[in-house]
């Protein structure tokens, strides 16, 4: 009865159910952290032109550009009212800056101008100064010129070792506009 | 071992060895139930989705398991990890939402653009020719829930067929021959 085969068996099925049991306890320790901090954002030299958007349709669309600064005093996982950075279940934060805004074309506009990927052993502190935009602020037609309430909110996606994926956004919003002239001069 | 086993089989009547094969039979439709009710809990049309390339490094690698809903109530955001399928491509592809533009609420149609955390471009380049953006129809799901390494077995399953055909041959056999 008790071959090989059946002892090798019931230590395989007995591992996995103590590594499923484990992997569990770790979603379940972690499911219900909050996570939120405060973020300061301020934009500069806020410029939109008017060219023709290769990567896309090829017509003319409002291209805008902007340096921005970050500061959070620390990305801060609030979990049973205890502050920690990471807790043993985040992998990884991916942080990203999303400007939002409304157009005649659109009721919606979401797009990320920056994003950082923030792995376990990085400092999670984030002090930027004078940054440009990682992707290009592109709009789909031309509603950026004189558009006076685009907002920038910082948002994390938490990766964790196992369990959920939720996505935060911070409180505070920056608001700013694009001047109302198109500017043809090169940057 | 063997031996044994088929002599068991040999020594079971009639009755035995139709239950072994019901018994079988209802492991194979719980497990169809289980995938089907999880559709409809999630609204996705596959739930549960194996990561294959490594395009989402360091968040997701390869053979780690994704649970995704669907649900039409929660709009599609930015940030958010999709899953969707591009025409002509069999493979969906798991990428994060990088750009969205919403029309107004009565038409209300969303498209957006996808790029992988991992890339250093937009994935304009493995859409459909001449397709620039997504919209709701290509979305399978989105990423809710992360499992390391589980779906290890599966990808080895499809890279290496006989092993595929040695593990399904086993269980049946243990399924059919077990008995309590």
């Amino acid at each position: 009865m008790h071959s090989f085969l059946t002892r090798a068996n019931a230590i395989l099925a007995y591992t996995l159910s103590v590594c499923a049991c484990l992997t569990f306890l770790c979603f379940l320790s972690t499911a219900f952290s909050h996570y939120d901090t405060d973020v300061r954002l301020r934009t500069f030299k806020t410029v939109v032109k008017n060219v023709p958007d290769y990567s896309a349709s090829r017509e003319k669309n409002d291209l805008g550009f902007l340096t921005f600064d970050i500061k959070t005093d620390i990305l801060l996982i609030k979990y049973f009212n205890k502050i920690f950075i990471f807790n043993w279940n985040v992998k990884q934060l991916f942080v990203y800056l999303v400007a939002e805004y409304q157009t005649k074309m659109n009721s919606l506009n979401q797009i990320i101008l920056w994003d950082k990927i923030i792995i376990r052993e990085d400092n999670a502190i984030l002090e930027l100064k004078n940054m440009n935009t990682k992707y290009y602020f592109w709009d789909d037609g031309n509603g950026l010129r004189g558009n006076n309430n685009i907002t920038l909110h910082l948002s994390w996606n938490v990766v964790p070792n196992a369990g959920l994926l939720p996505s935060i956004s911070a409180k505070n919003v920056h608001s700013f506009a694009f001047p109302s002239e198109y500017t043809t001069s090169r940057l | 071992m063997w031996r044994s086993s088929f002599d068991d089989v040999k020594r079971m009547n009639k009755r035995q060895f139709l239950y072994q094969v019901l018994s079988f039979g209802m492991i194979v439709s719980s497990a169809l139930m289980i995938w089907k009710g999880l559709m409809v809990v999630t609204g996705s049309e596959s739930p549960i989705v194996v990561v294959l390339s490594g395009s989402m490094e360091p968040a997701f690698h390869r053979g780690d398991l994704l649970f995704l809903t669907n649900h039409a109530a929660e709009p599609v955001r930015v940030g958010e990890i999709v899953v969707f399928k591009v025409e002509g491509r069999d493979i969906p592809i798991v990428h994060r939402v990088m750009k969205l533009h919403e029309k107004n609420e009565n038409n209300n149609t969303v498209k957006f653009l996808t790029k992988g955390d991992n890339n250093s471009v937009d994935d304009r380049g493995l859409y459909a020719p001449g397709q620039l953006w997504l919209t709701e129809k290509d979305v399978v799901g989105r990423a809710r829930g992360f499992l390391p390494y589980v779906g290890m077995v599966t990808i080895y399953m499809n890279e290496y067929p006989k092993f595929k055909c040695a593990i399904l041959a086993c269980l049946g056999m243990y399924v059919l021959v077990h008995r309590e």
